[in-house]
């Protein structure tokens, strides 16, 4: 599968020696009493309620964890088949497994034989965690845009949070693609002591201004659906305009000119002749986009959508030393390995290199690894073949 | 079919008496042509060659625990023997993806990255020593990495083939080829030198930059011999560990 849900050929189904079988959503509620989270951007929240998956056993020495951290739209369900896929925006499970079926699973690259694989769905998202879809205990409607604002930094805390109540003082791992890859940044830089590798994928330290500005359109056309309200749109007609096209603008920098070109070129949909019309669906690329942004709209919510393109806009791990990356870098004392794909035009490959050259300036050794591919962003989930002999490798030793 | 067969063209054939007299007859040096004519008397046989003598001279010389840059580490051999036998910090940086992913399966920290393009940056001195084994002929631009070499290191160590060594001189003077031998395996064509050198070349860069020697090995009579500088006609490949000044 790829970030578009589209089938691989190898996909496990769960029966397969491979998968993790059938799996069930864990809940537990942080903050129901005692001081709420303090917010990195001013704010508090309570209670807070955490979505996560595990798979595989913790051996007795409570040091086989390998935490995993989902991309933008992803959510804690990484591997195998959700045992019960109820819920407004769960529809898409029934077909498919996790969104890394691939990497995880007994002898695949994160091998469930031997790790105990941790994943959480992130604040203000839309699947299972506290976000703007839920209810605000004190005024009983959901919050919308009263959420407060949240960050990287606090998705990162609340991880340790979840560490802290499963009982893991060490991560064997934490690996993430995309956005994923700077929560697991923040997390080896906020709790070193608990991270011995760290593994990244497609993602910087920070957005560039073109991801920034994609970020931008994307809430634009959310924002300035009619439907939208200021974010109250709950009980009425959802903003699903705004939000479809910010998907297949979301979509489109995923992947890249090539792909696009291989994939679709200006083959027409369904036809021979154009029908001469400006609206309509007429080329194989506006088809599938908008196949996209149908399928995206019905398992996602568009106040989700702008709390965590805002929290990826605002992360710079430079922060951790007062805007010096280097400095920031040198807190790290996980073993790194960094993956930037050569198409990759959201986090192209000198912008991963940003924080391996930080780590090198601060002294660290590093590993990194730019792999040649036509795939675009999409290809941390996409080149299973060379990433699962990384994974692999880097978890071996 | 090996390559150098497709170029009409093998390395250990020894030259015939008939290719030295062409030699002579074209009122070369003459004291040049009697020493490699002598050298190709004593080497008739193709040389036992001696696979990667370098890394062992470095494992030998370098004390365990220090810190390891290797420029153009390839698939990690060196690193992996520095960090497992002598405990050392090691970084490698290498441009060719499937030779990182090497490095990676046997856990060699690499930055897969291209040294022309002087992509990372490393701190003013920040490993004990810096290794260009056989890269510096493949670089674009030598020279700024070896000064960067000797910014980022305390030490630089330094190995090339010698393109001033009497084979290499032979093949291009008498037979008027592109030199083919150990430590210049390739044709003309699909070689990764593209800046060839001599030990006197180096030599020369290296006190006009007050660049110390150090330390040199060379591979001479396919041996590792201590190296002096008058050696360039007769060694093979040299090993040098640098200093700034």
């Amino acid at each position: 599968m790829n970030v578009d849900g589209q089938f691989s050929n190898s996909i496990h189904g769960p029966k397969h020696p491979q998968s993790v079988g059938y799996t069930r959503a864990q809940k537990v509620v942080f903050y129901q009493s005692g001081p709420p989270l303090k917010l990195a951007a001013g704010g508090k929240l309570a209670p807070i309620e955490v979505e996560y998956e595990t798979y595989g056993n913790l051996n007795q020495a409570r040091d086989n964890a390998v935490l995993i951290c989902h991309a933008l739209t992803g959510d804690a369900h990484v591997a195998g088949w959700d045992e019960n896929p109820e819920g407004p925006l769960r529809d898409y499970r029934r077909n498919k497994p996790g969104w890394w079926d691939e990497m995880v699973g007994p002898d695949k690259p994160i091998d469930t034989h031997r790790f105990f694989v941790i994943c959480a769905n992130v604040l203000g998202s839309c699947y299972g965690t506290t976000g703007p879809m839920c209810f605000n205990p004190t005024t009983g409607r959901p919050y919308g845009l009263t959420f407060p604002m949240v960050t990287v930094a606090d998705w990162a805390a609340l991880k340790i949070k979840l560490l802290d109540y499963l009982g893991l003082q060490i991560l064997y791992a934490a690996i993430g693609g995309s956005m994923g890859g700077q929560e697991a940044l923040e997390i080896a830089l906020g709790w070193p002591e608990r991270v011995q590798r760290l593994i990244i994928l497609s993602a910087g330290s920070r957005l560039g201004a073109q991801g920034l500005a994609f970020n931008a359109v994307a809430r634009h056309s959310i924002i300035n659906d009619p439907n939208f309200k200021d974010g109250n749109y709950y009980d009425g007609p959802r903003p699903l305009a705004g939000l479809a096209a910010a998907r297949m603008l979301g979509h489109i920098t995923y992947l890249s000119e090539e792909s696009m070109g291989h994939k679709f070129g200006r083959r027409l949909q369904s036809k021979d002749v154009p029908d001469f019309t400006p609206i309509g669906v007429e080329f194989e690329v506006e088809s599938y986009l908008k196949h996209q942004a149908e399928n995206f709209v019905a398992r996602y919510d568009a106040n989700s959508y702008l709390y965590i393109t805002r929290a990826v806009d605002y992360y710079d791990a430079s922060v951790w030393g007062e805007m010096d990356l280097a400095r920031a870098a040198s807190r790290i004392t996980a073993r790194l390995l960094v993956v930037s794909f050569s198409s990759d035009w959201l986090f192209p490959p000198e912008s991963c290199r940003e924080l391996v050259s930080a780590m090198c300036r601060a002294g660290r050794t590093v590993t990194y690894v730019d792999i040649p591919s036509p795939y675009g962003h999409d290809a941390f989930l996409v080149e299973t073949t060379t990433i699962s002999r990384l994974i692999h490798s880097f978890l071996s030793i | 079919m090996k390559k150098n067969e497709q170029i009409g063209h093998s390395t250990d054939l020894p030259p015939s008496i008939g290719e030295l007299r062409t030699f002579t007859a074209y009122n070369l040096d003459i004291s040049l042509a009697a020493k490699v004519q002598e050298l190709l008397n004593t080497h008739a046989s193709a040389p036992n060659l001696i696979g990667r003598w370098q890394d062992q001279v470095i494992l030998d010389e370098i004390p365990s625990g220090s810190s390891v840059l290797d420029l153009g580490c390839g698939a990690g051999d060196l690193l992996f023997q520095l960090i497992h036998k002598l405990k050392v910090r090691g970084q490698g940086v290498e441009l060719d993806s499937q030779a990182v992913l090497k490095s990676i399966d046997r856990g060699v920290p690499v930055l897969n990255v291209n040294l022309d393009l002087g992509l990372v940056d490393f701190a003013d001195q920040s490993f004990d020593y810096v290794i260009l084994e056989g890269t510096l002929p493949t670089l674009r631009s030598p020279l700024p990495i070896l000064k960067e070499m000797l910014r980022v290191g305390r030490r630089g160590i330094v190995s090339f083939p010698n393109f001033g060594h009497w084979r290499v001189r032979f093949d291009l003077t008498i037979r008027g080829r592109m030199p083919i031998t150990r430590g210049l395996p390739h044709g003309w064509h699909d070689t990764p030198n593209i800046h060839l050198f001599t030990l006197a070349d180096f030599t020369d860069w290296c006190a006009i930059n007050e660049v110390n020697i150090k330390g040199a090995f060379g591979l001479t009579d396919s041996q590792v011999q201590p190296l002096a500088e008058s050696d360039n006609l007769t060694v093979e490949e040299a090993l040098l560990f640098l200093e700034k000044g």
